[in-house]
Order: C-alpha cells, then structure tokens, then sequence
C-alpha cells in the first residue's frame, strides 16, 4: 500500500499512531514492510492456504463473532444432502464436468427452497434444455457471469431454506465450512506457504485479538491478489474470514481493493466490459427467441434490490434509444448485440489472430506492455486491418509495428505488416471535465482548466464525435443492422472552439430523470413501464435535484469523519457499505466505540454517521410477510441488501463458475505439487482457449521438465511508475527515480545463479526470454516450502521499448492463463529460471525459448489438463 | 531613479541601514528576491481537480495563468488526500505540460516504415469509415443457430483513467454498432 | 536615513559594529534579527521524522516540479531504490535508502536468509539543505547571492550569484552544488517564494505521510523531542535527532531530523562545523580595517561616484572568509 497507494497509506499510519498493529503479507519486503509491525513473506499464489488456515484457526477456537454469525450470514442454513466437499471429492466439488470443465451447481443449494432450474448463473431456457446442451451452458458459464450483480448476489431459488441457529446441524453451513479448511492446519500453511507455524500463529492472535464486538480489523489487497486462475477464490476466502470476525459493514472493517487507476472503479461500474451493461446488469446471452421478460425472469432475484432489475434495466433502454424504446417492442431489447462466451480483451488477441477481429480501440492503454503475455497483444495488433491508438505519447502499442521486440528478432518485418494505425493525441485530465469513481466507490468530479493543445481531444469528444459521423455516414439506411445506431440517442450539446460535448448532460444521464425530465434521486424512483430514463441505475441520484452532486467540496475540516459531503459516493451516497451490520440486530451499535449507524426509536428511523445502508424506516423487527419480494422481502436484521436473502454467503450456493468455497490449487505454472489434492491446479481454470505456439504452458510440480523453471517469479509496480508506463516512462521527473527495468533477487539464488549486483539477468518462461539489470537484496527472502528451499524473483513490469526509460517487459514472460469468473489473468505468480547475463539478439532469442522448451518436453498439450 | 532612492537601493547603505552588520539578509535581498511572486499566487484561477493515477483520488488544485496550467498540488480540503501527493500526482504537471506530449494526429499507411502527420478532421472521417466496413464485414445476425445481431470485426480497450462520462459514451456506442469486445483496464 | 551619511556614522563607531558582526557570526540564535529584520517572522524549517518515511520520493518530484529544477540522469545505482545518490544543484530533496541487517525495534521482518544475523529493517530518508544557524556558505559568498531570509533560511538568489563556486566546499554537508552547463549555484530554499505568501515548502506539502514536516523552528524542536521519547518508549533505542542541537558547530540546523542510526548510515556527517568557525574572532581583528572601507565607500556614495569596481571591494571582507574555509 505505501508502494502503490502512498497517499492512501497516510491513513494506515495514522492508525498506527494510535496503535494499530499493522500486517503485511508479501512475497517481498516491499516500502509497506519497512513501516509494519509484522512482515509475513509467503509464496506467491499461496494465499489461499494462507487465509484458509486463519479461517481454521477462528473455527477451530471459537474465535469467530457468533451474533453477528448467526444473524447476518448463511452459516445456520443446512445444505442438501448432494453437496460433496474437496475434501470428499480430492479437490473438486461435486457437480463437477470434467469433458466441459464446468459445474453444474444443483448440488451447492440450500434444503428446503423449491427446486428451480434457473440459478442465477444461466438463462432458464438454456438450463431446461438439460444436458444436450452442456456446451452453451459451459459458455454461459463462461461469460464472466459472476461480475454481473457486482454490487450484489446471484438468484437463489425462491423458499425459506432449513436453518440450524445453533449451527450444529451437521450440513449447516458452518460445520461445513469447519469440515473443509480442517486440514489448512500451520503445519499446511507453513508447508504450502513456507510461513512458520510461529508466525502464522502471531497473526492467527493478532486478528483475533482486533476483532470482535470493540475492534475491527481491516483487509487491504491490492489488486495483485485478483492476478490469479483462482483471483475471485482469494477475495472470496478473504470475504469468509472477515465475516466470520464481524468486520463487515462496519468502521475499521472491511476488505478494501486497492485499485490501480483514477476510475477503475467507475470503469468497472459504467463498464467497458464485454459481460455487463451499466450498474452490473448482464450483458444478454444469446438464446433463441429471447424477450426482455425471459431475460429479466432468469437475471432478477426475488428479495432484494435485484428483484428490480427490470426497472433498471428499462430505463437503460430509454437511455439509450429514448422514445424509440417502447413497451411493444421490447424497449429495443433486442438491439443489444449477444454474447456467446467469453468476448474478454484476451479471447480478443486470439480474435485478431484469427482475422476475425479486423478493428482496434485504444483508449488510453498500453497492451503491448500491460498485458499478459505482451508479444502474443502485438502479434494480434500486427494481424488487424486498423488500429486506433488515443494517448499522450507514441507508446508500444502505438509504435510496435516499427520497434516492437519483434522487429528486432526477425519475426516481423515492417514492411509486411499491413496494419493501419491511428495515433489520436489525448487530452490531460486538466483540459476536461468529467468524474473518477475512486476505490471506495466515490465519485469526484475534476473540472477543465484549459483546453487541448493542437488535435489533443478528450475520448468524450472522440467518441461523441466519430458517432455522429458514422450516424450520418449511415443516415437513411434502411437496413435492419443499422437502426440501432440510429435509433440511439447521441444529441449531447457541445460547447467551446473545440465543440467538446458537456460532460455534465452525459453525467445528467447516467443519473436519469422521470417522465417530466425531473433529475431523479435515487434508483428506488425508477420504474419498469418506460416512464424513467437511467443511464447506470447505481449512480443514480449523483444529478439528484439538478446538482452535479460529484462535485461537491466541503472541506473536510468542516464536515464530521465520514466527509458525506465531498463528492459522492455509489449507492445512495454511502460511504460504508452494508453498514446496517455495525448495529447488532436490535439496532444497537455493537459497542460505543464502533457506533456507525443505529436505530432511532423514538424517529422510528435509522440513523448514524453515515448515510445507513437500509431502508430508513425499517425497523430492526420488521418481519416480511411471506408474499412480499424485492426490498420489502427482507427483513430488519437483513443487512447485506443487495444480495437475494440479505446475508454474508460464507457459502457461495450460486454464483461462482469455480466452486461454492475457496480450495488452494497451484498456479498454472508452478515448481509444487499441490499438497492438498491430487488436483493441482484449479479445474476450470480458463486456459484451453489459448492453445498457441507463443503461449506455451510449463510443466508443474513433478512432472518432468517442471526442474527446468526452479524459481516463482511475481510481478508488480513500483511508487515511481505507473502500470505500463504511459504516464510515467515519459517522464523525466520520474524516469530518473527508477530508471531500469531490473529484477530482485536474494543473495543465496544470486549465489546460486552466479547473478551480480547491477549485472545483467536473463528470465526464461516457455513464453519468452527478458533481460533485466540484477539487485541482489536482502528484502527478497528465501523460503522453505515442501521441505525445499525456494527462491522468488521480483519483476516490476513498467517497461517496454520506447519512452525515456526503457526496458525489456516481464510481461513478455507471462501466459495467459485465467480466473474462470472473471477472465484475468494470472501474472502475480508463475515458474521461471534466470540466468547471468543478457539475452541473445536476433533470432537467437527465440532460440532460446525454444530450446527451453525441447528440453522441458513442452507440447501444445502441457499445462493444459484439467 | 533618483540619486537618493538610487543610494538606499545600494546594499552597502542597507547594510549598515537595515541593521545587517554583515550584509547578507535584508541588505542581501536582490531585485528579484524583493519582488517573487509565486506563482501559485499570480494565478489567474485555480481549478479543482482529481489526481489522473491510482484510485485512492487525491484532491489536485491546478492552477492556471494566461491560459496555461502553471501548477498542479495537492487540495488541502480533500477528505481523502488532505492535500498530499505521491511522486505520480506531483508529477502531474509535466504529464500534463510537458514535451513528451504529442498534439498531432499520425498516420501510419499499411507496409510504411514511417508515421505521418494527418489532419484531425481527415483522421476522424476515416476512423469511421473503416469502423463501417469492419463493422459490416464481419457482422453475425445468428451464431450457432441463435440470433446475435452483433458485429465481431471491432474492438475496443480501455485504459481505466476514462472518465465515467467517456466510459458510458464508449459503451453505449459501441453497443448501439454491435461490438461486444469492449474491454477495460478493469478486466487486466 | 536622513542624518547624513551612514558610512560616517558607522566609522565612528568600530568597536560595537565589529561586536555585532561577530554575534552575528556565532552564538546568535535568531539568525533573522542580526540580517536586517528586526521585525521578522518566527525562524521555520523542517523536522523530517524519517522513521515514518515510507520512501515514495514525492519530495523528490515536488521539489523539482516547484522549483523548476532539471532531471539529471537516469543511474541505475544499486543502492537499494536510491537512484538519485545525493543532494546537489539538481538535487534538493533526496531520499536515501539503506538496507541492514538488523532489527528496527520490535518490528518482525521475517526473512529467512542462511547467514547473517537475525533482523532486517529498511530505513529511508529525505534529505534538503539543513538551513544552519551558522551558514559557511553564506558567510563565503562574495556576491551577496546567498542570503539570509526573514524566515532564518538561507537561500541563493540566482539574479545575483556569478558562479565563483566558493560556497561549494563551505558546506559542511556537501549539499549546494554547482549547475552543469549553468555555473551558477543551486540549493533548497526552503520554497522561500511560497512563505512569502503563506504557503509551505512543496515538498513538505506533498508528503504523504508527515515525515517532513514544516513549521516554525521551535515548534518542530519540541515536537521532535517528543516524538523522540515516544520512540524510544516504543523500543526504538537507536532513535536521535540531527541537526536539532542549537549548541552543534553549526549552531543547529533549520532542517533536522530524527535518524534510526548513526548520520554516517544516512550519508550525513556525524559533526558537522561551520567551516568558517574563526571568522567571528577574525572579524574582531579585522574590523578597523572593515569600518575604515566602509567609510571610504560611505564617502564614495556621497560623491555618488560608485563604479561595479567599488562593489567588488566591498565584497572583499566576506571573500576573505572563502578563503578560510579553502584552507
């Protein structure tokens, strides 16, 4: 967090000024190291042993908050008799597919709730085709639904499941949860992890001892930890075990997400995303004879907030085609184009590879350097017809076709690539307005300060722009593939020399407004019949009265703790999500000292600090008649209202492509067996789709070859730079602060490579080779894991080949290889070697790879079973 | 000048004058050092904004003069940022101003070994053209059997430094063509 | 100003004159009082507590921003994240990062390395021109560049400095520095453009995590001191202030800091002296001769013949100290 987060990190020195203990857990001793109280080196892409372990140690000595257990979560509900556990099955749940490398997740559900087809991950049609039609399922499964209801939980079937409120029942969820980490004991941990039981233990106390009643304890990940073929299993066991303690929904809790980017929350949210739409609703798959109802029926929940999908959902469509989206047809449903699979940036590169993908956006992103396995990214740009690149500088993925690594080694050549590229110079974010949504889910509002210089235009203005061209390039049309361009409505007013589009009629949209274009405020006013607009249904009350509410600043200093009103805040202006679970179910703050929001009985409402996360008149005793469904179906002690029942899944009965619990399974590239199952790696782990000869997989564990990548190599950022260095390798100031590519090493594995202090090291993976300056240092610690010693090697991934300072990129190592929930991939953790000395030159390069690849037996097959 | 202001503006006389026996405070003070002005100060107005890097979202105060931005520095009123700024965010000015910027459009033809230098306008116009082409050529109405009606010739990836606004736009627009591969930063 | 002509009256004067220039010299406490501001500001500089450093350079790049300053060479040095390697005249923050074998107070590294004694810390520091009470490069200026402010900071003023380079070796702490290809020479102000208005310096604004902290000198010492036994209550017994001794042969620093090991770890002297420590007893022998050119060039002004030439003899006194500091 000091690394990537400085500023941020002044909190968490705040806090231990006041005598916080802070944790934290890294392969390195990294600038957060040097200021906590506990550093805990572990193997990269062993957190779930990790975690799993501490989630065993709170089961196994009563160290979880049962109040809060037994009233907010999941834990008291009995499980059917069909779920079968990694621990019966040897690292797979039941339901498992092994011919489509899928589950079906009938077996995960709760007893007692009616038996319904549906389940929230697939449509009901497609589902009750049964099993002649596993393959759509798989790809359905595929299509990274499970980020669809991001701000919330999958459908359960409808019912009241069978709950057991002492939790002893033996398929209650809890014991379940007690049977499966059991054997994450500290000897596992230590063995998987290379933590020593000492250690583990010190931290097992520590989190225990902050938590409770009158502590809470925090969570902060970066997002390397999401950088895994199991990424949303290390958020999920993290989510389990900050459950368990009771620290969620309440201050000082909480599980933060550190993200990397001004907006990457906002990007996530108002999505340029293949799968969703806008506030987390589904992109639509595609089936036959789909309607807006069918799919509403197969997306909403019951209880609720879900269960108003087709409100949303609607006043999206108005959004976009106005008064062209009406009841009779569908409000243009069917104008949005379907998905049949994953369409993720990387089924894309293969897209391109395969000359189906001909055109190329970039906005501001630099895939020839950032993304997984970068030389496969610029042998698809080098396959397209045209490419688009909008940035401040000529970055890699603008300038490949002239400098790439490629060009050099010989295997492209200039003069044969027929690419078309575009470099659109961008806009700062002083010459634009417009909002950021930070990592806490805030929305800020940055105003212009100047206009563009030269052809610098915002991409508000590309985008804005190149659609009235394309529009009235089209206009007239009578072709049925083009009414929805234009149908849709594109009338922003512009303003100034430049006729850039006002950002706030964009932002007046996304908030919506009713039948008498009245801003609404707040998505509880949106309606299924047409009559509301909304171009994100979470963000809507952020134009509440007419007011660009993301641009308020009341100085913090004049303004309680919370800062309510500095900027806004997605849903409904709160600022702690979930925070009706800081009260106890009568409504109480847990204790005084950890008092958010409680209830008012004398008002009959709550209140608080914070803005409480509930209805504001529901009383911590309402009970919901058995009819009622949306909000009004859950009850006053049902905090989580976003998810289908109102309560913290410890147990996950839908929703996750991977498994209703987290299992530790190997890295896809990794030097261990995995000590826990005979299943090494995550089953359905998404590789198959990238089967190409310049992303070969790596031999693992014990099979043969595996001897030749001894070492775990993990990437990351360093404070000087930025990701893939568009923003930063420009820039003198921070160029000479960190002005190599380099990679850190221990002194035993440079003893044990013959590397020197500023040499040269070259790292080998079945992908590529990279060369990179040595730093020999004591903050790359070795570790024991299995009863081996085992060496890490550290590999900041900024550079690329052009800017002020350049480099080889570690990116050009690594594979792509994915989370099955969410498509990213897995970069944090993977095999390597490393040698003394620079790389060849030419095609010795690839020489090199392949001669690597001869000896570890490496086929188009390896790394690629189940 | 006249002799008299002339004399008390000699560091000698200010020396002895001002009570600064060895000349090197006020006596010392140069021309210049009498009359800065910082330009935080000299400012024309100051604009609120947000740092462009990590999501923590520093408050940023630009401030601008004659139509330039002179200063970019933490806002002392954020909540979040209580005015501070890491190496990034105090970078933001030379991001912003500096000469690593390129303010042209450039081409670069298909097999050409070099880019070159286009108008805005003629970029714009054959940017959509070639999305109408691509768009129409590999247009799907079914896949499998199944009604799609979407295109698979366009893509689109985003870096997350989009503003919301750019990011509903790019989404909605991209929708409306048919493209289903709209990526983001988000996802990598 | 009106009675008559000052040179006179100072030359009448020898004994106390010579008096004030030595306390000037030494010993006094409030550097502004005795440079001409006897209305002035409270004295200000920088604590930086570097035990909450977290090493992220913002200093660095706020500094360089603010004040202009060039980049210089992009090094690869390989001490640990240190590229900048040291102050200079395109240096005026700078971070040192120094990785030990030893333990920072109860603090668990938890690294597992086969040899070697137990522990690891990894300390980091922001360095910046220390602003002395008793400022050699001051004193050796010839030309009148380098200047005591009202706020007791001592800053080059780049409109008058020729470049002579003499306060380049004055320093104690090798921190003002020369500018390649500029001559002239360069140093932390202390953002004194930015107090005039109020503000604090940038790097101290940018600073995200209070480890340099900006105020008014006495207010800083006390809370060094009491962040000092908060540390060492905390276990941290290798915790101790720099540069915050009014009685070290500087007369203390207007920027110190509170180190976790010997100055020497951090690149620091360990005992630093104002290397024109005899100029104040020189002074009191000099002083005739001073006060007699003073008068000569009181008496030049009165015939309002003053050439560039006669500057430059009344420069001489200040140049003679150069070169007690080259000796």
């Amino acid at each position: 967090m000091a690394e990537c987060h400085p500023v941020g990190f002044q909190w968490v020195m705040e806090a231990k000024a006041r005598g916080a203990k802070l944790i934290h857990v890294d392969p390195r001793f990294t600038r957060t190291s040097a200021l906590a109280d506990i550093h805990v080196p572990l193997r990269a892409g062993t957190d779930i042993a990790f975690l799993g372990g501490i989630i065993n140690y709170v089961l196994q000595n009563d160290k979880y908050f049962r109040e809060y257990v037994v009233a907010y979560t999941n834990a008291p509900v009995i499980l059917t008799e069909d779920f079968a556990d990694t621990e019966d099955l040897d690292g797979v749940f039941s339901g498992f597919d092994p011919e489509h490398r899928s589950y079906d997740f009938h077996t995960w559900q709760y007893q007692g709730l009616a038996v319904q087809a549906a389940s929230g991950e697939r449509d009901q049609e497609y589902e009750d085709r049964g099993g002649q039609d596993r393959e759509r399922v798989s790809a359905v499964r595929e299509a990274g639904r499970g980020e669809a209801h991001g701000s919330g939980g999958a459908k359960i079937p409808s019912g009241s499941p069978d709950t057991d409120e002492t939790l002893s029942h033996p398929r209650c969820i809890f014991q379940v949860l007690k049977r499966h980490f059991a054997r994450y004991t500290p000897q596992t941990v230590e063995d998987i992890c290379g933590i020593p039981q000492e250690t583990f233990r010190q931290v097992c106390e520590l989190l225990t001892e902050n938590s409770g009643r009158d502590r809470t304890t925090a969570f902060a990940y970066a997002v390397g930890w999401t950088q895994h073929t199991v990424g949303v299993q290390y958020i999920r066991t993290a989510a389990i075990l900050q459950t368990l303690l009771g620290n969620i929904g309440r201050p000082g809790g909480g599980i933060m997400a550190l993200r990397g980017h001004a907006s990457i929350q906002g990007s996530t949210d108002i999505p340029t995303l293949f799968n969703l739409l806008p506030g987390y609703l589904p992109m639509p798959h595609a089936y036959g004879n789909q309607t807006l109802d069918t799919f509403i029926e197969a997306e909403s929940t019951e209880k609720g907030y879900w269960a108003n999908m087709r409100a949303y959902m609607v006043s999206l469509l108005k959004a976009y085609w106005g008064a062209k989206a009406t009841p009779e047809n569908d409000f243009c449903f069917d104008y949005l184009p379907r998905l049949t699979g994953s369409h993720s940036t990387y089924e894309t590169v293969m897209a391109q590879l395969a000359g189906d993908c001909k055109g190329y956006f970039l906005y501001g992103e630099n895939p020839a350097v950032g993304s997984a396995n970068a030389k496969m990214q610029r042998l698809g740009m080098a396959s397209l017809d045209w490419l688009v690149v909008l940035d401040f500088s000529l970055i890699e993925s603008a300038t490949w076709w002239k400098d790439g690594p490629e060009i050099e080694t010989g295997e492209l050549r200039t003069e044969d690539i027929g690419t078309e590229v575009f470099f659109m110079p961008a806009a700062a974010h002083t010459e634009k307005a417009g909002s950021y949504t930070n990592t806490q889910r805030l929305l800020q509002w940055h105003h212009q300060a100047v206009e563009s210089p030269g052809d610098a235009r915002s991409d508000l203005w590309f985008t804005f722009h190149l659609g009235r061209k394309i529009r009235e390039k089209l206009a007239g049309s009578t072709d049925e593939m083009d009414r929805p361009i234009l149908d849709l409505t594109w009338d922003y007013p512009t303003q100034g020399r430049l006729a850039e589009p006002d950002a706030e009629a964009v932002l007046a949209e996304i908030n919506g407004w009713d039948s008498n274009g009245r801003p609404l405020a707040s998505y509880e006013q949106l309606n299924s019949d047409g009559s509301t607009v909304c171009g994100c249904w979470i963000y809507c009350g952020v134009y509440a009265n007419g007011v660009n509410q993301a641009a308020r600043r009341r100085p913090a200093g004049e303004q309680n703790w919370v800062a309510n009103e500095w900027g806004w805040a997605w849903p409904a202006n709160r600022r702690i999500l979930y925070n009706r679970a800081s009260a106890d179910p009568d409504g109480k703050p847990w204790s005084e000292r950890k008092a958010l929001v409680w209830w008012d009985q004398e008002k009959a409402m709550w209140a608080g600090h914070d803005v409480p996360d509930f209805s504001a008149a529901k009383s911590p005793h309402y009970r919901p008649p058995a009819a009622a469904r949306g909000a009004e179906a859950l009850s006053g002690i049902d905090p989580f209202v976003m998810q289908a029942d109102g309560k913290a899944w410890l147990f996950v009965p839908v929703g996750l492509t991977d498994g209703p619990l987290p299992a530790h399974y190997e890295p896809q590239d990794s030097p261990f067996r995995n000590r826990l199952y005979t299943q090494q790696r995550n089953p359905v782990r998404q590789v198959l789709p990238f089967r190409h000869p310049d992303n070969r997989l790596q031999p693992s564990g014990d099979q043969p070859g595996s001897e030749l990548f001894p070492y775990v190599a993990t990437t990351y950022r360093l404070t000087e730079h930025h990701t893939a260095g568009g923003m930063t390798r420009w820039l003198p100031y921070l160029a000479e602060l960190q002005p190599e590519f380099f990679c850190e090493v221990s002194p035993e594995l440079a003893a044990q490579r013959g590397l020197e202090h500023l040499g040269w090291a070259t790292v080998i993976t079945a992908r590529n080779v990279v060369e990179c300056r040595v730093l020999v240092t004591d903050r790359m610690t070795p570790l024991t894991v299995q009863g081996r010693r085992m060496h890490q090697v550290g590999l900041p991934y900024h550079w690329g080949v052009a800017g002020y300072t350049t480099g080889d990129s570690a990116n050009d190592l690594t594979g792509m290889s994915l989370d099955p929930n969410v498509h990213i991939q897995e970069v944090k953790a993977f095999a390597c070697d490393i040698q003394p000395g620079r790389r060849p030159r030419g095609p010795a390069r690839a020489e090199l790879v392949a001669s690597y690849q001869r000896r570890a037996g490496i086929t188009e097959q390896t790394g690629m079973e189940i | 000048m006249g002799v008299r202001s002339w004399i008390e503006e000699w560091p000698v006389l200010r020396q002895v004058a001002d009570s600064d026996p060895l000349g090197r405070g006020a006596a010392a003070k140069s021309g210049a050092s009498k009359h800065l002005a910082p330009r935080v100060a000299t400012a024309d107005k100051v604009v609120k904004s947000i740092c462009p890097y990590c999501a923590v979202g520093c408050g940023q105060n630009v401030y601008v003069k004659e139509g330039k931005v002179v200063q970019i520095e933490g806002d002392p009123q954020s909540p979040v940022s209580r005015g501070r700024l890491c190496p990034k965010g105090s970078a933001s000015l030379q991001l912003t101003t500096g000469p690593a910027r390129r303010h042209q459009v450039m081409y670069r033809r298909p097999h050409a070994t070099e880019w070159e230098v286009i108008p805005l306008e003629q970029a714009m116009d054959m940017i959509a053209d070639r999305v109408i082409k691509s768009r129409r050529g590999r247009w799907q109405w079914e896949a499998n059997g199944t009604r799609v009606r979407r295109t698979m010739g366009i893509a689109t990836l985003g870096g997350a430094t989009l503003d919301n606004e750019e990011n509903y736009l790019i989404k909605k627009l991209f929708t409306a063509l048919g493209a289903i591969q709209i990526e983001n930063q988000a996802r990598v | 100003m009106a009675d008559g002509v000052p040179g006179m009256a100072l030359a009448e004067q020898p004994r106390q004159w010579g008096q004030r220039m030595a306390e000037a010299l030494a010993g006094e406490q409030d550097p502004a009082a005795v440079s001409g501001y006897p209305e002035h500001p409270p004295r200000v500089g920088f604590f930086t507590d570097t035990s909450v450093c977290i090493g992220c350079k913002a200093c660095e790049v706020a500094c360089k921003e603010w004040n202009h300053v060039p980049e210089d060479g992009l090094n690869l040095t390989g001490m640990s994240y240190d590229n900048t390697a040291g102050l200079g005249a395109d240096t005026w923050r700078h971070v040192a990062f120094i990785e030990q074998r030893k333990p920072l107070a109860r603090q668990q590294a938890g690294l597992q390395h086969e040899t070697g004694p137990d522990g690891f810390r990894w300390l980091m520091a922001s360095d910046v021109c220390k602003h002395c009470t008793h400022a050699a490069c001051l004193d050796v200026c010839p030309t009148g560049s380098l200047m005591r402010t009202e706020f007791g900071t001592v800053v080059v003023q780049e409109d008058i400095c020729n470049g002579c380079g003499y306060c380049i070796p004055a320093c104690p702490y090798g921190v003002i520095d020369q500018r390649k290809g500029d001559g002239r020479a360069w140093k932390c102000t202390l953002c004194y453009d930015r107090l005039g208005v109020g503000m604090e310096p940038a790097c101290a604004k940018a600073c995200p995590t209070e480890s340099i902290q900006f105020g008014p000198l006495d207010e800083l010492r006390e809370r060094a001191a009491g962040r000092l036994a908060q540390l060492h209550e905390a276990g941290v017994g290798d915790a101790r202030l720099y540069g915050a001794d009014p009685n070290d042969g500087v007369g203390g620093d207007g920027a110190f800091f509170l180190l976790l090991d010997e100055p020497e770890v951090y690149g620091l002297p360990p005992d630093p002296v104002v290397t024109t420590a005899d100029l104040p007893s020189m002074w009191r022998h000099a002083v005739a001769a001073a006060a007699t050119l003073t008068a000569m060039v009181g008496i030049a002004v009165a015939v309002g013949r003053v050439s560039d030439r006669d500057l430059d003899v009344w420069a001489v006194p200040t140049g003679g100290a150069a070169s007690v500091a080259r000796s």
